[in-house]
Formats: structure tokens, C-alpha cells, sequence
């Protein structure tokens, strides 16, 4: 059982605040993680090939740094690990990264499952998974909460508002892990020792086949025209006391607004 | 002089931050409340193999420094004094045995100390054995192929609650402290049990436990070192335990430090921040002063140590200091925190009253300035 996991370094967005003059994000001094939601993926991909045998496979796409997410991926307990990296990947939108994501899953090769984050911490799209098995052309299940591999099918439930499905699908597919998945491991020292003395290849853009016109700004169709923070011009107001006569105070406020 | 930590210890120093804000320090004041040993704090610090930073990898440990341990130490006791303790007291253990075992008694007893599967403790101190550490009365007697061992040892950190323990015994009371020995003893071993567990003023699921010996059996190839090294080896591990209470003393004073700084940038008096009283900023200066000046000589003390070097004295000055820098930083604490800072919602009575501790425990101040001056006169004697 051969897992690939498609993870990405990201801010760690509880230290991340918006420049309000020119209402960017800034980024200086703001340390770098894992994608919360990878670790879960990467979590999962361990769990199953501890009881399945295999191997684990960890990639990203990013700047040169982002060998350190691999390291702490390593630490978790994955096998392998591979750095995408190459200036004419830069500026990718989620189109152009689900691309050059699967062209590197294909020169991979040999697996069964593809986990990712459900989506990433700072752009929040939630599109690359579901893009990397378009270029594929294998199922998706996404938001999953628990899954299990069932001969050559995975079974999985997937997580909507107040409710999860069950869904079957035969494998290779594309998963997307969420955070009630499970609690992913505190590596222990000794493995992040060992992650620090592993070779992780680097992988530029000509050695994955990846057209260079459908990747980086140029293949990127998505245009960003402004990032704002939003304004908090409407605060709320908390109702306290008693549940009842709260309750109340809160029928006469939604009458009273002519919202009931 | 270099001051910079490896890559090495650099990783594994912030992974133990991580883990004491993550996990250690939110529940640290539950942790104490609880009275109960703290299992789950020592099952993750097992997980995060910080139990074997001192152990060689042939043994199942990181093979680190005593330097990268007491780093380790502090952060702990920042994070959870109680943890950094059990963390301390198990090294007692791992350390002579690492120091004076046999091979046989390394492949046997270091592994699942390193893995934090087994904890360990160290048994010296008894009722009439206290800074008087060669008046141990506890017997041990060759009987066959065991030594019996008879007596008892009290306010054992990590009693009851260890599974490998370095006690000494005196097998020739008529030669005094020539006669001591230490002998590795494992719980359930026929006559060792355990009595009371101390109640006391801070550290309240520390256990602080009795050992007991009826007759207890001591397989003969569990005597560690020679006959009449006991003292020997006592003294050794007391020289390391003194750099491990040093730096677990420097970790409590940060914690302290870290919530009157946080603290007094948040209470207001007079229409303004209390950080801005001078009163309070030359508290503060003086506070951070001396935690740095404590754990300078804390990393020396250890450093010596990696070095070979002789480093009792040191290990004893950093060990007196620290431990009374910490009991003026923790007050500090408190009084920048004011009618606050002695209720229990904050967590600064905690650490005053912790701090106590260290200037009592592996040598009071008195024993390390005996230490420390009988050294001095040695060096200095006039011809």
C-alpha cells in the first residue's frame, strides 16, 4: 500500500496579521508549519501503511524552505519525501499547482492513495485536491473523517453539516483529510533526528514534464484583484443572564428589527 | 567561548517548547491540584524520547550531552515544574548506572529507562540520613547469592511510582562510609514495599515516598560498582542531581519571570500600565539578571561535566544560587502580581512556594557552601 501526500508550508496563521494600511499579509517573522490540515493527511498515510505495509510518500510544492515541512513530515513518520521546487512554478494558482502537482505524482508512479490536507491554512480553496484527480482522472473523496481500505477499494466517511456519508471508491483515488480524522502524532526525537540526516531530492519542472506554459503566472488563469481585511462595522451583542429572559430579550430584538 | 547550541540541540530544544506550550504549561496548575503522580505528562514526555537525551544509542537513548539534558530539564520546569522533576529525579537512576553498571547491567536496566517505559529513582536519604548522607543506617548483609537488605528510605522522588531504583545500604556499618553500597533494585523484588508519601507545601503529585526493606532480596550481580563504593557513587549522582536542581531551579524562575513581565504589561494603577513604574521595571531587570546569571552557571556546570573537567564546586555554586535566585524571583513575581499573586487564580504562589524546595532537596544551601568552601580551602591552603 503506496500513499502519496501532497502537503504545503504554511504561516502559521495564529501569528499572522494584515498590514491595515496596505492590506497585505505580513509575513515577517511569521514562523512556517505544516498545513494543519496535511498533518492529519500525513497522519492518516501513516496509520494505514503501519497496518497495511508500504510506503509513504510526502511532496510539496514550494521555495526552497519548504525542505523543512518535509523534515517535520519525515519526523512524523513518512518515508520518503520529495521538494517541487523551480522559479517557473512561482505564482501558480490552484489550476496551475493541481497540474504540476500530478505530473509529479505520475513520475511517482506506483500508488494506491493520494492524501491531502482538506485545504490549505492560508488561501482556504480547498481546489487543488479535487483538481490533482481531474488531471488524474481518479475519484475524489473529500472532507474525510475515517476511512478504511477494503480489498482494492477505499471506504470513507466524509463529513457534511451535521451528517457524514459513507463512500466507496475503487483505488487509486484522491482523499482530503479533515481535523476530526485524528489527532496527529508528536514525533518523537530520535525521529527527528533521523528525518534531519535524510536525502530529499529536488525536483525542478523539466524532469516532471511539466509545461512550463501551463504552470507559474503564465498558466495560471486565477487574477487577484484586491485582499482586504473585513471591516467589523456591525458588532455583536452579547445577550447574558438567564437563558429565558434572554431568550426573550432576543425575540423583542428580532421584532423589533423586523427579522421574525 | 562559544555559546551556540548545535542544529542538534536546537531542534530538540524547540520541540520540548513546543511541547510545554502546547501540552505541559496549560495543564501544569491541574497537574499539581490532581496529588496525583502525573502519568500523562510522563507518558509524553516518554513518547518525545526525552527520557533517553542521556542515554547511548546503543542502550536505546539519544546519546546527548548532560549538557542537552539540563537544557531539556529547564525548558520542562518551565513548562510543568512537577514534570521537570520526575524528569530530574529519573536521571538519578539512569546516571549511575550509565556511570559505575556493568555491561550486563546497562543492556538490562538502560533500555526501558530511555524509553521512559520503566521510571527510575535514587534512595539515599533515610529518617537520621539527611545532609549527614554517610550516617545511612538501611543494612545490607551477603546471604547466599542475594544481599538482604533492611531499613528505610524516605522522601524518595518518584517512590512507588518507579520501577528501577539506585539505593544504598551499608554492608561493614564499622567502616562507616567505606562500608556503603548501591545496589539496583527493581519494584516487587521479595521485601521492598512502599510506606507513607509525603504531603507537603508545593509539588503536590511529586511522589516523596518511603522505601521499605524486609528482608529484602538483592540479586548479588545487582550490586552497582564494588563493595564500599556506595558512597562513591552516592556522591557522583549527587554531583549531577545538584546541575539538574540548578536548572530545573533556573526553568521555575523564567515561568515566574514570564507571568510578572506578561502581567504587569496588563494591570493597570494610576492610569497606566504598572510596567511603567520604575519600581516594577527595576524588578523586572533585576529578576531576569539573575535567572541569566543562575543558568550561565548551570550550562558551565554542565559543560564542565562533557568536558571531563572537575565540575563538583561549580555544580555546587550553581546549584546554591539558583535555587535562592529562585526563591527571590518567585517572590518578586508575586508581589509585582500584588493582592493577585497570592490568591490561587494565578499561578506565582505555585511557583514561590516550589521554590523552597530546591534550596532543601540534593544538598541544602548549607551542604553546597560546606561544599564549595572545603574546596576552596583545599585550592588555597596556605604552605
Amino acid at each position: 500500500m503506496n500513499v502519496i501526500v501532497c502537503m504545503k508550508q504554511v504561516p502559521d496563521t495564529s501569528e499572522v496579521r494584515i498590514d491595515p494600511e496596505t492590506n497585505t499579509i505580513v509575513r515577517e517573522g511569521v514562523p512556517s508549519i505544516i498545513n494543519p490540515f496535511d498533518e492529519n493527511a500525513i497522519e492518516a498515510a501513516v496509520q494505514l501503511v503501519e497496518e497495511h505495509g508500504g510506503k509513504v510518500t510526502v511532496i510539496t510544492m514550494g521555495p526552497p524552505q519548504a525542505e523543512q515541512a518535509l523534515r517535520e513530515a519525515l519526523a512524523m513518520g513518512a518515508d520518503e519525501a520529495i521538494l517541487l521546487s523551480d522559479r517557473a512554478l512561482a505564482a501558480s494558482d490552484t489550476l496551475a499547482t493541481s497540474y504540476v502537482l500530478s505530473c509529479a505524482i505520475r513520475r511517482i508512479g506506483d500508488y494506491d492513495l493520494i492524501l491531502c490536507g482538506k485545504q490549505a491554512f492560508d488561501g482556504d480553496t480547498a481546489q487543488v485536491p479535487p483538481g490533482i484527480a481531474e488531471q488524474l482522472g481518479l475519484p475524489q473523496i473529500t472532507y474525510v473523517i475515517g476511512l478504511e481500505v477494503v480489498g482494492d477499494k477505499v471506504r470513507a466517511r466524509r463529513l457534511l453539516e451535521g451528517r457524514y456519508e459513507v463512500v466507496e471508491a475503487r483505488m487509486p483515488a484522491v482523499l482530503t483529510a479533515d481535523k476530526h480524522m485524528n489527532e496527529p502524532r508528536r514525533p518523537g526525537l530520535k525521529s527527528v533526528l533521523a528525518a534531519k540526516k535524510k536525502e530529499i531530492p529536488v525536483w525542478d519542472a523539466a524532469g516532471c514534464d511539466i509545461q512550463v506554459s501551463s504552470c507559474g503566472l503564465e498558466g495560471s488563469p486565477t487574477r487577484v484583484i484586491r485582499t482586504f481585511a473585513p471591516s467589523h462595522e456591525h458588532e455583536g451583542e452579547m445577550i447574558e443572564g438567564d437563558p429565558r429572559d434572554a431568550a426573550c430579550q432576543l425575540v423583542e430584538k428580532l421584532a423589533a428589527a423586523k427579522l421574525v | 567561548m562559544d555559546f551556540a547550541f548545535t542544529e542538534d540541540q536546537e531542534l530538540i530544544f524547540e520541540a520540548v517548547r513546543e511541547l510545554c506550550d502546547e501540552e505541559l504549561k496549560p495543564k501544569a496548575d491541574e497537574v499539581d491540584r490532581a496529588g496525583e503522580y502525573p502519568w500523562d505528562s510522563v507518558r509524553q514526555i516518554a513518547e518525545m524520547d526525552l527520557f533517553g537525551i542521556p542515554v547511548p544509542e546503543e542502550y536505546g537513548g539519544l546519546g546527548m550531552d548532560v549538557l542537552t539534558w539540563a537544557v531539556v530539564g529547564e525548558l520542562l520546569s518551565t513548562g510543568c515544574t512537577t514534570t521537570g522533576a520526575v524528569y530530574g529525579a529519573h536521571m538519578l537512576a539512569v546516571y549511575p548506572i550509565l556511570e559505575f553498571g556493568t555491561d550486563e547491567q546497562k543492556e538490562k536496566y538502560l533500555p526501558p529507562l530511555a524509553t521512559g517505559e520503566k521510571i527510575g529513582a535514587f534512595g539515599l536519604t533515610e529518617p537520621g540520613a539527611g545532609s549527614d548522607a554517610g550516617a545511612v543506617s538501611t543494612r545490607a548483609e551477603l546471604v547466599g547469592d542475594h544481599y538482604v537488605l533492611n531499613g528505610t528510605k524516605i522522601f524518595i522522588s518518584n517512590g512507588g511510582d518507579a520501577e528501577t531504583y539506585v539505593v544504598i545500604a551499608n554492608l561493614h556499618p564499622e567502616k562507616g562510609t567505606r562500608g556503603l553500597c548501591a545496589f539496583i533494585l527493581e519494584k516487587g523484588m521479595e521485601g521492598f514495599s512502599f510506606g507513607k508519601n509525603e504531603e507537603k507545601m508545593a509539588f503536590h503529585s511529586l511522589s516523596n515516598r518511603e522505601l521499605v526493606f524486609e528482608d529484602a532480596q538483592v540479586p548479588k550481580e545487582n550490586l552497582l560498582h564494588r563493595e564500599g563504593r556506595g558512597f562513591r557513587v552516592a556522591m557522583t549522582t549527587l554531583a549531577l542531581g545538584r546541575i539538574g536542581m540548578a536548572i530545573g531551579a533556573v526553568g521555575l524562575a523564567q515561568a515566574a519571570f514570564d507571568a510578572a513581565i506578561e502581567y504587569s504589561q496588563v494591570r493597570e494603577q494610576f492610569g497606566q500600565k504598572i510596567s511603567e513604574f520604575e519600581a516594577i521595571q527595576f524588578m523586572l531587570a533585576d529578576m531576569a539578571t539573575e535567572i541569566e546569571m543562575a543558568r550561565l552557571m548551570s550550562y558551565k556546570a554542565a559543560w564542565l561535566k562533557d568536558q571531563g573537567g572537575d565540575f563538583e564546586k561549580t555544580a555546587a555554586m550553581a546549584k546554591v544560587y539558583a535555587s535562592e535566585m529562585c526563591s527571590r524571583v518567585t517572590s518578586k513575581a508575586v508581589q509585582i502580581h500584588g493582592g493577585y499573586g497570592y490568591t490561587t487564580d494565578y499561578p506565582v504562589e505555585r511557583y514561590m512556594r516550589e521554590a523552597k524546595l530546591f534550596e532543601i532537596v540534593e544538598g541544602t544551601s548549607e551542604i553546597q557552601r560546606l561544599v564549595i568552601a572545603n574546596r576552596l580551602l583545599r585550592e588555597n591552603r596556605l604552605s
